[in-house]
Formats: C-alpha cells, sequence, structure tokens
C-alpha cells in the first residue's frame, strides 16, 4: 500500500485549473521532492493531499484511507507557509496544545523535548509575537514533528531558515527517513531538497511533468529537471 | 465522547487565554455596551411604565451588537500564521472546534453581560435582581443562541474581506427567534414578574431555538469548514 496516493485530481480557482488530472503515488519511506515553478500548483496538490482543501474532481488516500479521516490527520505533519502559531501564546503553550490536539500521553514534555531538539528551550516562555523570522519558523518545524508522523507534508520548508536551522532541519527529516516516515516536500531550494530526496515530481501549469526516482544527474546540476522536463 | 469533551475543551481554554492576554473583542465590546447603555439613558430618559415594556429589547439589542464584536474575532483569530490550517489539519473534531470557540464566546459574551446589568439597574433605576435566578436563565439560553449562531457565520465569513459586515448581516435575521424570546422574557422578569403561565410560551420557543440551531452548527461545520 502507498503511503500517499493521488489519483486523478483536478483543482479550480473559479475557471482556472490549478491542478489537471494529478496522479501520484509515494512509497512508504520515501522522500518525493515536489518542484515547480511560481503557480506551478505545488502549494494547492499540498493542501488537497492535507486535507485543507476538497479536489474538484479526483482522490487523496493516505496509507489507503481517505485523507480527510480524524485518523489519517493524527498521521500527518504539515509545514505550511504560515507557522500555524499563535503569537499571543508562549512557545511552550503553544506546542502543549498541539499536544493536547494529537492526544500526545505527556503533551508538555513532549513539547519541553522538541523546544530542545530545535534549539529553542532557553525561550520556551517567551511569546511568539516576539520572535525572529527563523525562531518562528524553528518552532514551526518543531509543532510539524511534534507527533512523530509517519507522513509529513513540508511547503518549502527551508525558506526563512538560517544555515543553522537548515542544518537542523536536514538532520530531523534524515532521522524521520530513517524511522520510516513518508516526505514529501515542495520546495525551490533545490540543492538541500535534492540531497534528501529519494524522488522527484515536478509539476508544471497544474500538469505532472516527470516522476521517478531522483537521479545523479539532478544532484549534479540542480537545474536538469526544468531543462528537460520543466517550461522554457 | 470523553475524547470530544477534552477537545472542546482544550479548544475553549486556548480561545480563552488567547483573548485575556490581548483583550481586543472583550475591551470592545465592553466599551461599546457601556456606551450604548448610557447614551440610551441620556438620550430617552423613560418612564417606569415604558421601561417595563422596553427594558428586554434594549438589553438584548445591546448583547447582539457587542456581541458581533466578540464573535468576529473568533475565527479571525486563526487567520495570522494561517493557524486555521493547522486546527483543520489536527485530528480534533469539527464539532468539537465550534463547540468549544462557542463556550469561550458564550464565557465572554456572559462578562460583558454581567457588567451591563449593574449599569443598567444604576442608570435606568430598575432593581432587576427581583427575579434573578429565571433571568440568569434567560441570559444563558439567550446568549447560548447568540453565541452558536455567531460562531457558526463567524466561520462562514472568516475568508470574506467585508466579514465585519457580512457577520451581523447574516446572524441577526436568523437570530429573529431567539432574540424576540429572550426580550419578551427579559422583560417580563425585570418587571418583577415570575416564570410562569402565558409568557412560558417565549421560554419554549428560546430553549428549541437553541437545540435546534446548535445541532444544524454541529452538522454543517464540516462542509463550512472544509468545503
Amino acid at each position: 500500500m502507498n503511503a500517499v496516493a493521488v489519483e486523478g485530481v483536478w483543482k479550480y480557482y473559479g475557471d482556472f485549473p490549478a491542478l489537471r488530472g494529478i496522479n501520484l503515488e509515494v512509497a512508504p519511506g520515501a522522500c518525493l521532492a515536489l518542484l515547480g515553478r511560481n503557480g506551478a500548483g505545488k502549494t494547492t496538490l499540498l493542501r488537497i493531499i492535507a486535507g485543507f482543501s476538497r479536489p474538484g474532481r479526483g482522490s487523496v488516500r493516505i496509507e489507503g484511507v481517505d485523507a480527510r479521516e480524524a485518523a489519517t490527520r493524527s498521521r500527518i505533519g504539515v509545514l505550511g507557509h504560515g507557522i500555524s502559531l499563535y503569537d499571543e501564546l508562549s512557545a511552550l503553550e503553544n506546542l502543549a496544545l498541539f499536544g493536547r490536539l494529537y492526544n500526545l500521553p505527556d503533551p508538555k514534555k513532549a513539547a519541553l523535548e522538541w523546544l530542545e531538539r530545535t534549539g529553542l528551550e532557553r525561550v520556551r516562555n517567551g511569546l511568539v509575537r516576539e520572535f525572529s523570522r527563523g525562531m518562528r519558523q524553528r518552532l514551526a518545524v518543531a509543532r510539524a514533528f511534534l507527533h512523530n508522523p509517519p507522513v509529513l507534508l513540508l511547503d518549502e520548508p527551508f525558506t526563512a531558515l538560517d544555515d543553522r536551522a537548515i542544518a537542523v532541519l536536514q538532520t530531523l527529516l534524515r532521522e524521520a527517513l530513517q524511522r520510516g516516515s513518508t516526505i514529501l516536500m515542495s520546495t525551490h531550494q533545490l540543492r538541500e531538497a535534492l540531497e534528501l530526496a529519494t524522488h522527484v515530481a515536478l509539476l508544471s501549469r497544474g500538469r505532472l511533468a516527470h516522476h521517478g526516482e531522483r537521479t545523479p544527474e539532478m544532484l549534479a546540476d540542480p537545474g536538469w529537471l526544468y531543462t528537460h522536463y520543466g517550461e522554457a | 465522547m470523553t475524547g470530544f469533551l477534552r477537545q472542546t475543551l482544550v479548544i475553549a481554554h486556548k480561545d480563552l487565554r488567547a483573548e485575556l492576554r490581548t483583550k481586543e473583542a472583550i475591551n470592545a465590546s465592553f466599551s461599546f455596551a457601556l456606551v450604548i447603555l448610557l447614551l440610551f439613558s441620556f438620550a430617552f430618559d423613560p418612564s417606569a411604565e415604558e421601561l417595563r415594556l422596553i427594558s428586554g429589547g434594549l438589553l438584548w439589542i445591546v448583547f447582539a451588537f457587542a456581541g458581533a464584536l466578540i464573535l468576529n474575532r473568533s475565527f479571525a483569530r486563526e487567520l495570522p500564521n494561517d493557524c486555521l490550517d493547522a486546527l483543520v489539519g489536527s485530528p480534533v473534531s469539527r464539532a468539537a472546534l465550534l463547540l468549544g470557540k462557542s463556550l469561550a464566546n458564550f464565557a465572554l459574551l456572559m462578562a460583558v453581560e454581567f457588567v451591563c446589568f449593574p449599569v443598567f439597574g444604576i442608570f435606568y433605576n430598575v432593581r432587576w435582581t427581583t427575579q434573578f435566578w429565571p433571568l440568569m436563565l434567560v441570559l444563558a439560553l439567550g446568549t447560548w443562541g447568540l453565541t452558536i449562531v455567531g460562531t457558526m457565520f463567524s466561520a462562514l465569513t472568516v475568508n470574506i474581506r467585508l466579514r465585519e459586515v457580512m457577520l451581523p448581516l447574516l446572524v441577526y435575521p436568523l437570530m429573529i427567534p431567539g432574540l424576540m424570546a429572550a426580550m419578551q422574557l427579559s422583560s417580563h422578569l425585570i418587571a418583577g414578574n415570575p416564570l410562569a403561565g402565558d409568557i412560558l410560551v417565549w421560554l419554549r420557543l428560546l430553549v428549541a431555538f437553541d437545540v435546534i440551531f446548535t445541532a444544524l452548527a454541529l452538522a454543517l461545520i464540516e462542509t463550512v469548514l472544509v468545503g
């Protein structure tokens, strides 16, 4: 059974088809880099897979179950464009809140562990609105990983991170892959993504232009995929 | 059921904590309610008989408008940083999400109303405590009707640019039966009459309104949030 199965997904914004018949399968334990120019449909596809948005046509299944079932939602970790954290709550309160929402046995302990792992334990009682952009992004990473989800959906996860934070995120992603988690990651930072990816999918104007294993050519020249399969 | 209740309380607690830190909605709502009560008292100076007739209407109009300020913030609070996505993407039942937010709004609006009653009593020279507990029952039932309908429409209008205008436009027409019942009952009780006889028809209407709209809101929230 595939970890993620997208079948014939179309999505319209008004009359404009943002996604045109996407078929995509991701095996358990794979790391898929979802690439494409701005407006290609990457975020729309990730939002549909995460269950935030309903496709116009087609279906999405996570580990064989409808993506919008409550049981499925607890098996997904999402890191989107927004950090999805409350500015008026502290870092610890935010993570403990999501720990409770995900029914973790000891939400506060899990929150403290992840604050330490992301280097934010010193500011655990600081309000999120007082954090720098990089700190907010690290806290968002902690929120997405908090419940150790088997499927991770990451929308441009390296954006706004400094070198140290990128290294922390890459370590966390490698650990997740070693645990057997499945990762779907959209990004414009090709080098960082391709270092981790086992598979690559390229979206072009709402269509799946390419889907396959990551090859040595891609790693040597991150622009190779766009040259061969993308738009001019 | 325990899990559902726990999720509901987690959401309610989160909303109350966030609101009490910023005090954005409750300060605006308090100020608005007090100003309207004071302005009405200076503008009309009603006699005891006129007051007996209009007290319920006056109070519930103030509560409804002050409540809109709280209700508007309910889902709008989730927009910065895309927090609504995180809530919708979590395993929390959407019905628990709505109920938790409604409970938080209910607590905030009740707090505003508790302050309004003594102010009303002083400025309009009314002994409103004669039927205190029946009046509290009506207050709770009316406020629940307002918050469950208002919170539902707060979710519906959260992505609309003119949501501050749209929310009252959508909520008030639907609230007419509930508000009418609450107004009639409040006027009756503030005048010192007991909750008995013909007036019970309005109480039944208010209870039915709450039950029907709570059930409808819980059934429809999934469609409203995810489409």
